[in-house]
């Protein structure tokens, strides 16, 4: 038996980690389970003061445990790419391990009045499209799919937490080994 | 489809080469990496890129610059964007003067990267779309296209091929359903003038004034529903070629303009005072039978000369059967592949057939009858049966042209036939119109086991 982890890190909000155990669950029809990790500071990058997610990863991909379909990372940490500014979330696509950000995903982020169930609500969308990335799908064309590409939070914002047909399609026909 | 796009970065920093690329696989495409700009220009060697994105500051002597002129060298419509930590302007200016398409500075917001990448990669589709329909016309058009192994239509073909880069203007006559624009249009794919418009307008289909208006076109309130200025058909093809079909029919008045244009390669828009100037191959068709048109008054000679500088006379498909067959399969081959049939063969007996049939309507006539037969064939090869609407049509119209090759025996045998089904079965008269009697009628009914 294989299982999804959702691995969270401590200072992560306990709501969200609840709602995207739940979620996972349903839509990859996996078993969950959760696993604590370490905080990222090892990824810390001092002049851009975020947080690498290529190294996250990497030590993602050390303490996978075997029994992981795959592993999904959600921290406070704001994570970034070399080439990018910054990055909602980040995953191998078609690998094991992915991780989100849930940094940017709050209102006050934005200089707004905190709003828990759309902060819920955008991280339920970042757990889904960094996790189908795992799963081997690329950002959809349909604007509503939680596989479209989203490059600001309006963006995510007008996503659906679901898949599309077309998606869910292709995840129903990955192999059964893949638990899907 | 992304898929089909293929992206280089080529960046000397591993990690920034490998995320940009993981990231931009995640959008759907296909990506490669290179480590430095020999390593790029290799691969661009090797195959074509839809988008490289390449690092200006990169060690062993061959920095971005470098790469992208030796790439753009390789690749002249290569999209090249310009990466770099380091912005100036003199840097930008320097990349965009050597041809680079954008020029970014990372970190770079990924919406910007990504309205970048979908920006040129919506422009290479365009280009990419652009290409197979110019493509899909000219294979459609070329001359080698069409299809013949007639001497008389292999000449005809080859005055195409000769005319083609001419500006004399040609006059093609031939039966409706011949191909006359085919042959056109050939000239035009052919000819230098190939990139620029071919226009074809029907003479036949307009009235006198909508002609005139749709040939010159006309200025903004020149008549009732004249709303805005519109270009004529002549204004359309300038620089190409325009393709006026059933000339034959155009009345007096427009005979006295055309002569103009062709005259003086100008004319006035309808209720325009501005004369407009085009350079324009007339290439003019037409049914009937022009010479006569013009000794019964009907048609301007001088128009008619100017027309006719070089003639292409397109036999009737009943004078060439032997391009019958060749018609026949290429149209089962093009038709069942359009309409989703798995059809690919046709039967002797269905060709004969389609060899024995008139074809009053010409090609297009013969092309029709296979995508009619094709519709309702149930296997994989087109029978006899598939153009039994054809043998019940054409026996009503059978031609007394008889292909050579056939006996004095077989041709009496089937002008018997022709007769008895013309007659309705009726002897006597058969045997009248035959000019034999009926006891012979009756003995050659039985020598050729002819069914009555």
């Amino acid at each position: 038996m294989k299982y999804l982890y959702v691995g969270a890190m401590a200072e992560v909000d306990a709501a969200a980690e609840d709602v995207i155990c739940e979620r996972l669950a349903m839509e990859f029809d996996a078993p969950v389970r959760t696993m604590e990790l370490p905080a990222a500071d090892f990824a810390y990058d001092a002049a851009r003061r975020q947080y690498g997610s290529i190294p996250v990863l990497g030590a993602l991909v050390e303490r996978c445990p075997e029994d992981a379909l795959k592993l999904l990372a959600i921290t406070e940490r704001d994570l970034f790419i070399p080439v990018l500014t910054f990055v909602y979330g980040h995953a191998q696509l078609g690998g094991r391990v992915a991780a989100i950000s849930l940094a940017r995903l709050r209102q006050e982020f934005y200089g707004l009045p905190p709003n828990q169930p759309v902060f819920l609500e955008r991280a339920l969308k970042e757990a889904l499209h960094e996790t189908g990335h795992t799963f081997g799908l690329v950002h959809c064309a349909d604007r509503e799919c939680a596989m479209s590409l989203a490059t600001n939070i309006r963006q995510i914002d007008l996503k659906r937490a679901a898949f599309c047909a077309s998606c869910a399609a292709h995840l129903r026909r990955r192999p059964r080994e893949q638990g899907i | 489809m992304k898929t089909h796009w293929k992206i280089l970065v080529v960046d000397d920093e591993e990690v920034m080469c490998e995320s940009l690329a993981a990231w931009l696989r995640e959008d759907g495409y296909a990506v490669d990496t290179a480590p430095s700009g020999r390593v790029a220009v290799e691969k661009a060697g090797q195959q074509d890129y839809a988008i490289y994105f390449v690092d200006l500051k990169m060690p062993g002597g061959m920095d971005g610059i470098e790469t992208m002129m030796q790439i753009r060298r390789l690749r002249p419509e290569a999209s090249i964007i310009i990466i770099t930590a380091y912005a100036t302007v003199d840097t930008a200016i320097a990349a965009m003067k050597e041809g680079a398409q954008e020029y970014i500075v990372k970190p770079c917001n990924p919406e910007e990267i990504s309205l970048l990448v979908s920006r040129i990669i919506k422009v290479k589709n365009l280009q990419r779309e652009n290409t197979i329909l110019r493509k899909k016309l000219t294979h459609q058009y070329s001359a080698h296209d069409v299809i013949s192994k007639n001497p008389r239509m292999r000449q005809i073909l080859d005055l195409a091929a000769e005319v083609a880069s001419l500006r004399s203007t040609v006059l093609i006559h031939g039966e409706s359903g011949t191909g006359k624009e085919l042959i056109a249009r050939a000239i035009h794919t052919c000819g230098d003038r190939a990139q620029k418009p071919f226009v074809a307008v029907s003479c036949a289909a307009l009235a006198e004034t909508l002609l005139e208006s749709e040939f010159f076109g006309h200025e903004k309130g020149s008549f009732t529903g004249a709303t805005a200025q519109k270009r004529g058909k002549f204004e359309m093809a300038d620089g190409g070629t325009i393709f006026l079909d059933e000339i034959g029919d155009i009345s007096p008045k427009l005979q006295g303009d055309l002569l103009r244009v062709l005259q003086e390669r100008c004319f006035y828009r309808v209720g325009g005072s501005e004369e407009v100037r085009v350079d324009v191959r007339v290439i003019a068709a037409t049914h009937v039978n022009l010479q006569e048109a013009v000794a019964e008054g009907k048609f301007r000679d001088d128009l008619f000369y100017r027309l006719n500088v070089i003639e292409i006379g397109i036999p009737p498909l009943r004078e060439r059967r032997e391009d019958i067959p060749l018609l026949a399969r290429h149209f089962v081959e093009r038709l069942s592949h359009e309409l989703g049939k798995d059809v690919g063969e046709i039967s002797e007996s269905a060709l004969k057939i389609l060899m024995d049939y008139n074809w009053p309507g010409n090609v297009r006539e013969l092309e029709n009858a296979v995508e009619r037969a094709l519709v309702t064939c149930r296997g994989q090869e087109l029978t006899e049966d598939d153009f039994s609407f054809l043998a019940r049509n054409g026996l009503a119209s059978r031609p007394w042209s008889i292909p050579a090759g056939m006996t004095l025996q077989e041709m009496e045998k089937q002008l018997i036939a022709v007769t008895i089904e013309r007659t309705g079965g009726n002897i006597k008269e058969s045997a009248a119109i035959l000019g034999i009697d009926r006891s012979t009628m009756y003995e050659k009914i039985k020598r050729y086991e002819i069914a009555r």
